[in-house]
């Protein structure tokens, strides 16, 4: 098979998951990668699971199914667990992060994951969003810890490419809150 | 929307890369009637009409029929003229289709392929475009966002070449394709505008020196006339196709023609597939070729007309082909494209044996295992030459 890094996020309708893998997608082809981006569409009602995926490569994406192997799993809402699949298809080497207030350790049994290869890391990205941006979008500082916990986009690529993109979207206040936001996921992110 | 910049290459959806497309063509007139999956296409276009970075008359009417009706009128008086639809949506243009093509007229249809109801599904498959096909509008299919937006500029040229003058429908999958950010390669926009050129219509209804009558009574004396001249329109278009995407290729460094192959010169077994699917496809080809099977693709982008004697030649030292359709005709035989395919190499002394799949209904996922079972299957017919199950569904 060919070599990808494929991403999987969940997280419930208005958390930003998508818009999350929107811009992992647009960061990583911004650092020279060939990505794709998109989202699983269910029910279309606020609350509702939702997932969204990326594929990033060196190499042109020609792959056009769903991703079902990630090796990266976000979680924005820890209240999946167990109900939305987060864990299928996983390998053994995965790498989870988790929106929790809890430890990497509480959250790795309530995952249920056996393998000792897996890492699990968590912040608090809800709290991080209410003091940074105003209001919960825990997409923003989960970003961020995907830039620690992982090695394929740097915290500085997310960060240039979100406010030379979104300057024209968004105010100032915006910008500066949604940046802070990356940078506490960054800093907090705890991992085992 | 945001235009993400590296070595030229930016990252947007199916949907954002079309309404680009449509930006840098500047139509004239635009009626449309926003339906899933194709909604951003008219939401991303409305926001460049009312930032006035186009000219286009943006016309929001009460149906598809109705979106399709004022194309009819707007093209009939000499306009340029796109719109965008999905699933329900072209069905219900259904009636004015034949009316578009029947008057000559060139409108761009952007049909982002959805499934039909009943059971309603909002998600990708081909039986949308596929219920159109002999409604004698051209149809082009499209892989990935970048062809979907490199066909539009190209399916402009094609509709309003003298030879042709007739509608063109650009193809591209549903969610798979609409909904997901690729890289692109962005035309520029002076390189795009002289590509695609000023729009002189030949004639037109606002021409009141040379008037004219659209959508006359024609009887049993010349209606069977005009038929023959559209036929033969449609057929010749497939020159106009080739001549185009040779252009564009010489302007761009992409080059299209009637239909891509893909390790396909030396292959004893081959997939035939539209679209996104084909992607996947090539990758199950690779792994294959790995093991030492000598298999292949070949993904018509060409639909309508249906380029049979170059498919044929490019299929014809093939030992079995699996035509793999994400629509049914419900005729009991197999896909459209099966249909196409097989009647294309009844010719040929030495036919290769041949089968239909139907995939992917209602955006069922279609993986690399899946290609790679149907390419199983064809390598028990090729040893031994004996096709057991003719016609039947996968990814169930």
């Amino acid at each position: 098979m060919e070599n990808y890094i494929e991403v999987r996020w969940h997280g419930r309708a208005q958390q930003g998951v998508v818009t999350a893998a929107k811009v992992l997608g647009e960061a990583c082809l911004r650092s020279g990668k060939f990505v794709q981006a998109f989202p699983e569409f269910g029910p279309e009602r606020m609350g509702a699971p939702v997932r969204a995926y990326n594929r990033i490569s060196d190499e042109p994406i020609r792959l056009h199914c769903q991703v079902t192997d990630p090796r990266y799993v976000l979680i924005a809402d820890p209240t999946l667990i167990g109900v939305a699949g987060v864990t299928d298809g996983t390998p053994e080497n995965a790498i989870f992060i988790v929106n929790t207030h809890k430890s990497p350790s509480e959250m790795r049994s309530e995952l249920k994951l056996t393998s000792k290869g897996a890492k699990v890391f968590t912040l608090d990205a809800t709290k991080i969003s209410l003091e940074t941006i105003g209001r919960v979008m825990p997409n923003t500082p989960m970003l961020g810890a995907l830039s620690k916990a992982t090695s394929f986009i740097t915290l500085d690529a997310l960060i240039e490419n979100f406010k030379e993109n979104y300057a024209k979207k968004y105010s100032p206040k915006v910008i500066e809150g949604n940046v802070a936001a990356m940078n506490r996921g960054f800093n907090e992110v705890k991992g085992e | 929307m945001a235009i993400t910049m590296t070595k030229g290459q930016v990252g947007l959806t199916g949907n954002a890369a079309i309404a680009y497309a449509m930006k840098q063509i500047n139509p004239d007139v635009c009626p449309a009637y926003p339906i899933t999956p194709s909604t951003a296409i008219i939401e991303d276009f409305s926001g460049y009409v009312a930032d006035g970075a186009v000219d286009t008359e943006l016309i929001t009417v009460e149906s598809e029929h109705s979106a399709m009706s004022a194309c009819i009128g707007a093209s009939a008086a000499g306009a340029r003229v796109m719109t965008a639809t999905s699933s329900q949506g072209l069905a219900l243009m259904w009636e004015m289709l034949y009316i578009a093509s029947g008057m000559r007229l060139p409108i761009i249809l952007t049909d982002v392929n959805r499934a039909l109801s009943a059971p309603i599904n909002i998600h990708c498959d081909h039986s949308d475009s596929m219920g159109a096909r002999d409604s004698g509008w051209i149809q082009l299919y499209s892989e990935t966002v970048q062809e979907a937006y490199d066909n539009l500029f190209q399916a402009v040229r094609i509709a309003e070449h003298r030879k042709v003058l007739l509608p063109v429908m650009v193809c591209l999958d549903g969610f798979i394709t609409s909904h997901a950010i690729e890289n692109i390669s962005l035309i520029d926009d002076a390189e795009a505008k002289q590509f695609v050129g000023e729009y002189i219509p030949r004639q037109h209804l606002l021409d009141t020196d040379n008037p004219i009558t659209y959508g006359a009574m024609s009887l049993p004396e010349n209606y069977i006339e005009f038929k023959h001249e559209q036929s033969r329109a449609i057929a010749g278009s497939k020159e106009v196709v080739l001549e185009i995407g040779k252009e564009f290729g010489k302007k761009f460094g992409r080059e299209y023609g009637l239909f891509e192959t893909y390790r396909l010169d030396d292959a004893d077994t081959a997939i035939v597939i539209l679209n996104s699917a084909a992607g996947t496809t090539k990758v199950a080809v690779d792994a294959l070729r790995k093991q030492g099977m000598k298999v292949g693709l070949l993904r018509p982008r060409l639909f309508r007309p249906f380029p049979f004697k170059e498919i044929t030649a490019a299929l014809k030292n093939v030992k079995a082909v699996g035509v793999l359709d994400r629509a049914d005709s419900m005729s009991g035989f197999g896909g459209p494209l099966f249909s196409e395919v097989r009647s294309a190499l009844y010719d040929l002394e030495a036919r290769p044996k041949i089968i239909s799949r139907i995939y992917g209904l209602g955006g069922r996922d279609y993986k690399v295992k899946d290609a790679v079972e149907v390419f199983g299957e064809l390598d028990r017919i090729r040893e031994t030459g004996k096709v057991e199950t003719l016609t039947k569904y996968i990814t169930l």
